[in-house]
């Protein structure tokens, strides 16, 4: 009896909802809306994270030696810098490696390479690149590094400076930025959800408050709860995987269009610059397609069926 | 099997629905309900389907207080009631076989039984030809007898019919009330609520006239006499 109930509720369900064709079109349009401003949000945050992590990979601090310092003790220095829970990750570029770029990049400019010619030597300090995990953590590694002061066995020290202080300002304001941009984007994605709740769940009301007559009939020729709910939550549900694939659809179409949307917005040049890299949200819409579906199609599934569970129960008390 | 023991009604703005109504119905028995609009018929017939609450006295249904039965014992209780309502209260996007079903299937029948009795109550009804129709396509008489056959086809013990007649024209009235004492020599109690002077004198038997929320006659062979 049970899966005779089952399959009696289901098919009153997809039958009521092909039926009621207008109100289901407008659940749909309204549950779309929502999953997308849901999908606007990942989009968002996406973006917005894969820009954080840009700005972040911009800001570094280079240590720069003395012409003198022994490779081995350069070496030794960035090994115990690797150690500190701060860094991310350190390169080290010997003399030769910065020369050899220097000329590669102003190969063109005769005027450069002339002095450099006249000078003879090579002129380069060897340096370790420092990225920390977190723009906020450079002012302790710089301050690893003074405190420390390493020298030579001759006592001169090995460092010739390290660029913090001239970076300290940007560095500075990134690390207060990134977690207030962090905070308002998720306060933003909080309040955006809610209002979506709100008007999925006021939207089913309204259509199932049509349906209030019927209810109290099915009620009185003795239908249980869970049969006159039934219906009512399956044509829910199918609001929700309708609209969750036509906004996956819709997501998949935003998200192949939006880079050149985004270049042509940002301008070719200072997206280069930020290395916007093209095809951020399609990258990441295809990468995390999966969890995509998963969220969008579950919330669409839970909205349209908690919604119409919980405005059914104030018409059943008959 | 049916007894109203002192059942009053008074709704939150003081207005009295009914006031201290005491009576007992047989099994089999056909009984009509007269009075003028506003008399408590309609409230009467809901307290019996537990659509409504008396504010005092209780209701009984073979000796069970139908306003102390859990949700389980109401299903079960309305399964054995058929109503039928003036505005036929048919379930408007389903065609006339589901709205027939839909009462079948509520009360557990299987398909097979529904696919057989749904075309044989409705022949009864004479209504078969619109089986595939929806309600907003039917006349009024042609709805009041689809609401009774959905009354009917789960054979219940009890009609409960509220002004069925209220919205027909005169051939249809008669029609639906022949009907109705068919059912009733089947062996099913009617209960019958009008204000139509011509039914009245048309079904005879039992006649229970209410004025003002009161029962002030009861008589075993009845005329209306309002």
């Amino acid at each position: 009896m049970i899966f005779t109930n089952f399959k009696r509720i289901t098919r009153t369900g997809f039958v009521n909802f092909w039926r009621n064709g207008f109100l289901s079109f407008a659940a749909i349009v309204v549950l779309t809306i929502s999953l997308l401003t849901l999908g606007g949000i990942i989009f968002a945050g996406a973006f917005g994270r894969a820009l954080i992590v840009d700005v972040k990979n911009k800001v570094d601090i280079n240590v720069y030696f003395t012409l003198t310092a022994p490779e081995s003790d350069i070496l030794a220095i960035q090994k115990e810098l690797n150690r500190l829970p701060e860094v991310d990750s350190t390169t080290y570029i010997s003399r030769d490696q910065v020369l050899t770029s220097f000329k590669t990049k102003w190969q063109d400019n005769t005027l450069i390479m002339q002095g450099l010619d006249e000078i003879g030597d090579n002129p380069f300090p060897a340096t370790v690149n420092v990225k920390a995990k977190d723009p906020g953590q450079y002012s302790s590694i710089a301050q690893y590094l003074q405190n420390k002061n390493p020298t030579m066995s001759d006592g001169t020290p090995l460092i010739e400076k390290v660029n913090y202080e001239q970076n300290k300002l940007v560095i500075d304001r990134l690390s207060q930025i990134i977690p207030a941009v962090e905070k308002a984007g998720m306060i933003i994605a909080i309040i955006m959800i809610l209002v979506a709740i709100i008007v999925v769940f006021n939207t089913i009301r309204l259509i199932v408050y049509t349906s209030k007559d019927e209810i109290s009939v099915m009620k009185l020729v003795g239908a249980s709860n869970v049969y006159v709910r039934g219906p009512l939550v399956v044509s829910g549900i199918m609001y929700g995987i309708i609209s969750g694939l036509i906004t996956l659809v819709l997501m998949a179409a935003i998200a192949y269009w939006s880079d050149a949307a985004i270049l042509r917005f940002a301008g070719v040049e200072v997206a280069s610059d930020f290395e916007l890299v093209v095809n951020v949200l399609s990258k990441y819409f295809t990468q995390n397609f999966g969890q995509i579906f998963v969220i969008i199609m579950g919330i669409g599934v839970i909205l349209g069926g908690v919604s119409s569970y919980v405005a059914a129960r104030r018409y059943l008390r008959v | 099997m049916i007894y109203y023991d002192k059942v009053t009604k008074v709704y939150q703005d003081e207005s009295i629905a009914l006031d201290g109504v005491s009576f007992g119905v047989e099994s089999k028995e056909f009984v009509t309900i007269v009075g003028h609009s506003g008399a408590g018929k309609t409230t009467l017939m809901k307290m019996l389907t537990a659509e409504d609450w008396p504010s005092e006295g209780a209701v009984y249904l073979e000796s069970a207080n139908v306003h102390k039965m859990n949700k389980g014992q109401m299903n079960k209780l309305r399964r054995r009631i058929g109503t039928v309502f003036q505005d036929y209260r048919l379930l408007q996007n389903k065609t006339i076989y589901e709205n027939i079903a839909f009462a079948m299937e509520a009360a557990g029948r299987t398909d097979s039984e529904i696919s057989a009795d749904v075309p044989h109550v409705l022949e009864l009804v004479d209504i078969s030809h619109k089986i595939w129709n929806f309600p907003k396509e039917l006349s009024g008489g042609e709805r009041q007898r689809v609401a009774i056959a959905r009354a009917i086809v789960t054979q219940p013990d009890i009609i409960i019919a509220d002004e069925p007649t209220g919205n027909l024209d005169p051939t249809n009235t008669y029609e639906i009330i022949r009907i109705l004492r068919k059912i009733n020599e089947l062996g099913t109690t009617v209960l019958l609520t009008t204000h139509n002077r011509g039914v009245v004198d048309a079904v005879g038997g039992r006649v229970i006239t209410m004025e003002k929320g009161k029962v002030i006659r009861d008589d075993k062979e009845g005329k209306y006499i309002l």
